[in-house]
């Protein structure tokens, strides 16, 4: 382990002296601006940077809100060259700004139309994921209560005390959630749905880590005790996949039709210093071996067809054919004004 | 060996106040203007956004409470680390920095598994949260200066007949008076900012005033309410500020400092029971959340020397990064605020003193979009540098330094310098052997502090570090905020080495104080 010490003091060393040497308008650096759940294995790094000839740089802080805030506040002289993170509930936001240079890039034909949400080309489909409720099969296994099968089941008395959700207003999946509700129920149903919920006491919290690691009964080593939780439908696998001991089957279910989705894109910043590195960056996002690392790093599914899953992805992982869905100017226009209502019906 | 060089010629004086003013108006005063003047240019006039004074109210009864109970707790533990000398002591002082720089997402969640469902929402749980953070500032700060009041005026007001009550009133208070006003200063500005605890045990819908600005800033993109916010808490902030300071000086008085070896006694009847009893619920307090910890981390410790697709680094090499940035976060800071302080020492003390904590009522992360669009254009292009991040976790740091060590400068006895030039020592051996010895244990208190908080500051650091250096507090959130076992259980491991890390430099920071003390 020492060597490893010396060796990290070195990187160490040597990141800051390259650091001090010249940052900022070098053609040899491509620059990722992106949130906090991104995530990219080593080697997969290093074969862009070998294959690229261009240094990988990350720059990541906060949700994917927070990370479009950041590039609207930077517009026109941003703090990379690619934006990857955005997603369909935000995408108008920033869209309607400009924030983005158009670019088709390769592989773009291997991508399902479903997953094209911009005809121009602003934005390119990374990965998609959906957020679902999740079940903790064992506490109703244990309890003898058949676990919820529908939406509309968890106002029931006896769904009563067992639901955790996120708040729309600090939370994507919560967010996610929230339009779910108004895809399932209509733009008339929805708040007397969550008027149900709140009246069977389910818990609000701020944010998924609350929400899913310490709430949710169904996260391995949580001490939480409600047994339905507004997550992901990939948490099956990621269950397996990051369990400490081996599983030989998923812990966690998820209700079918409460699916809503979620498709990430990347976009090139407009005054990027470095575009030829973006559209290289792009590509490589789209490339077999990113898109296939991506279930294990960041718990999303790759949207370019014929990439192999990892074998707990296979088998656990769901993404219904025909989940809930709303087009994103119809968000882009309502957004606000849903989540000012369900603070009105679900928090005063 | 001296060439009696003057320590402080007219050059020296000029850099004592430039050193610091140029750093913060370059790194706080230039970053700050720069978002607050887009966002009250954005449009919105001068208009506070609906529901402030509610925000306003809250967030102030709520520091105000946090701060009570916060020295109630700490006081204790200050009579007993500042008074007495038993073993361990230096491991107490060591340890009671613990909570401080813990990660408050994983304090919250520590606490949150420690409560019952139900029973962990609110107010109690934001007051519980604030005590546990902020124990250390009252007991550090108060506890170091008691351990530096000179036992012998107490001992003359006894032979003259003054009663204990008496005594503590008349001869400890007055004494301990800078050194409270400064640790209830600090606790309430912490509590008044405070961000993590609010939002995690909050719950929906509870704000305080630096909430809502991220809330503003960071989620809705209005930088137009963002920037009335921050002007109404950062001028919140400064009148505590004044008005503490101005009591502060008023208290004044400070006496003569005395070195610790001649303070420091053992416990003797009741005392023994006091001591013991104060340790014992301290450590509990202490030891509870950190158990919890460590049982979330068993079996995860070999996965710290793996590769791990949350990381682009082993999760052990946070620790590197983490120890580096702030080993060169404390240097900036103990720089800039030592020479600061030297500035301040000179003067009375007065509302100065007190404002140099008015970095620390600034937002994170309206700081962070500062820094995002001041520092954007050449010649001053840094903002992917990567010694942002120390200097983000100094600006942070720096204010402890100069709360710390201004004091212990202050109550140098003048006499003892005048002393010391009669007897021909030039300005900077008497600065070397009177000054540096006395306010050693200052400095190394500061230190330990400085480094502490810039191994534990997240809010800013999270904003400008590169994903191929990720510090401690960051590869922890980002651990945290991924599904599985395996990666709660790590981010437990690396939040154990983080305090384990923050123990031992308190505990190195203690050796060089003892060190410093035996040369007296």
């Amino acid at each position: 382990m020492w060597h490893k010490l010396g060796s990290a003091l070195l990187v160490a060393a040597a990141v800051s002296a390259a650091a001090c040497g010249g940052s900022g308008g070098d053609s040899k650096e491509v620059v990722l601006v992106t949130h906090d759940s991104f995530a990219i294995p080593a080697q997969v790094k290093a074969a862009f940077e070998q294959e690229s000839g261009l240094k990988l740089t990350i720059l990541q802080g906060g949700d994917a809100g927070e990370t479009v805030n950041r590039a609207l506040l930077t517009k026109g002289n941003p703090q990379g060259d690619v934006l990857f993170g955005i997603d369909n509930n935000l995408l108008s936001r920033a869209l309607d700004a400009g924030l983005f240079e158009p670019y088709a890039p390769a592989g773009l034909d291997r991508v399902d139309a479903r997953y094209r949400l911009d005809q121009a080309n602003r934005v390119t489909p990374v990965d998609h994921a959906d957020v679902c409720l999740d079940i903790d099969k064992g506490w109703f296994g244990s309890h003898g209560i058949a676990p919820p099968t529908d939406l509309a089941d968890l106002t029931q008395p006896r769904y009563r005390k067992l639901l955790v959700v996120e708040n729309p207003a600090t939370s994507t999946p919560g967010l996610a959630f929230l339009l779910a509700t108004v895809a399932r129920f209509g733009p008339n149903g929805w708040q007397s749905y969550w008027r149900g919920l709140r009246a069977n006491d389910m818990l609000v919290v701020d944010g998924w880590n609350e929400a899913y690691t310490a709430r949710f009964s169904g996260a391995a080593g949580s001490k939480g005790n409600r047994p339905i939780v507004v997550s992901y439908g990939t948490d099956p696998a990621a269950e397996v996949m990051f369990s400490k001991k081996h599983l030989t089957a998923t812990p966690i279910a998820i209700v079918p039709g409460s699916c809503f989705r979620q498709v990430e894109l990347a976009g090139v910043l407009k005054g990027a210093k470095n575009v030829e590195g973006a559209h290289a960056l792009i590509d490589f996002m789209l490339s077999r071996r990113f898109q296939a690392a991506m279930p294990e790093s960041m718990f999303v599914l790759p949207v370019r067809n014929g990439t192999p899953l990892p074998d707990a992805f296979r088998r656990y992982a769901v993404s219904p054919a025909q989940p809930l869905e709303l087009p994103a100017a119809e968000i882009g226009r309502n957004r606000d004004r849903w989540i000012d209502q369900w603070t009105q019906a679900v928090l005063r | 060996m001296d060439t009696g060089r003057p320590t402080l010629s007219r050059g020296r004086t000029v850099a004592t106040v430039i050193v610091p003013v140029a750093f913060l108006a370059l790194f706080f005063a230039f970053p700050l203007a720069a978002i607050l003047k887009r966002g009250l240019t954005s449009g919105g006039g001068l208009s506070l956004p609906a529901g402030t004074s509610q925000l306003l109210w809250f967030t102030t009864w709520q520091a105000a409470a946090s701060t009570v109970l916060t020295l109630a707790t700490g006081l204790p533990l200050a009579w007993t680390i500042g008074r007495f000398r038993f073993r361990g002591r230096s491991l107490a002082r060591a340890l009671v920095l613990v909570p401080f720089v813990l990660p408050t997402v994983v304090v919250a969640t520590a606490f949150l598994a420690l409560l019952p469902d139900g029973y962990d929402r609110g107010i109690w749980a934001i007051l519980a949260a604030h005590v546990f953070f902020n124990v250390a500032v009252v007991t550090r700060i108060v506890g170091g200066a008691w351990a530096t009041i000179d036992p012998h005026s107490a001992e003359a007001a006894a032979v003259l007949g003054a009663g204990p009550l008496r005594r503590a009133r008349e001869v400890t208070l007055p004494q301990l008076a800078p050194a409270l006003s400064a640790a209830a200063a600090l606790t309430f500005l912490f509590c008044f900012t405070s961000f993590g605890v609010i939002l995690i045990l909050g719950g929906p819908g509870r704000a305080t005033v630096e909430t809502e600005i991220y809330n503003q800033a960071a989620r809705l993109f209005d930088l137009h309410a963002a920037a009335m916010l921050s002007l109404l808490q950062l001028g919140a902030v400064a009148v505590v500020l004044a008005v503490t300071s101005i009591l502060e000086a008023r208290a004044g008085g400070a006496g003569t400092l005395a070195a610790e070896d001649d303070v420091l006694r053992r416990p003797i009847g009741w005392e023994r029971v006091a001591v013991v009893a104060v340790l014992g619920v301290g450590a509990l307090v202490l030891v509870l959340p950190l158990a919890l910890l460590i049982g979330q981390a068993r079996g995860s410790w070999g996965a710290l020397f793996q590769e791990t697709p949350a990381l682009l680094v082993e999760p052990w090499q946070a620790a590197v990064f983490s120890l580096a940035f702030a080993g060169v976060a404390a240097a900036i800071a103990l720089t800039v605020g030592g020479l600061a302080a030297i500035a301040l020492a000179r003067r009375p003390p007065g509302v100065i003193d007190g404002l140099v904590l008015l970095p620390l009522g600034a937002s994170a992360v309206m700081l962070g979009f500062g820094f995002l669009i001041a520092f954007d254009q050449p010649p001053i292009d840094f903002r992917s540098s990567w010694w942002l991040v120390p200097v983000a976790q100094s600006l942070v740091a720096a204010p402890f330094v100069v709360r710390i060590v201004t004091p212990a400068l202050r109550s140098i006895d003048p006499r003892l310098r005048e002393v010391a030039a009669t007897l021909g020592a030039s300005p900077s051996r008497s600065w070397r052997e009177i000054d540096v010895p006395l306010v050693g244990r200052a400095f190394a208190v500061a230190a330990g502090f400085a480094f502490a908080i810039a191994l534990g500051e997240f809010g800013a650091t999270v904003f400008v570090a590169r994903a191929e250096q990720p510090t401690l507090p960051v590869a922890i959130f980002r651990f945290l905020g991924r599904p599985g076992a395996e990666n709660q259980g790590i981010a437990a491991a690396l939040a154990v080495v983080l305090a384990g890390l923050a123990a031992c430099a308190a505990l190195a920071a203690e050796r060089v104080a003892d060190g410093r003390g035996r040369t007296l």
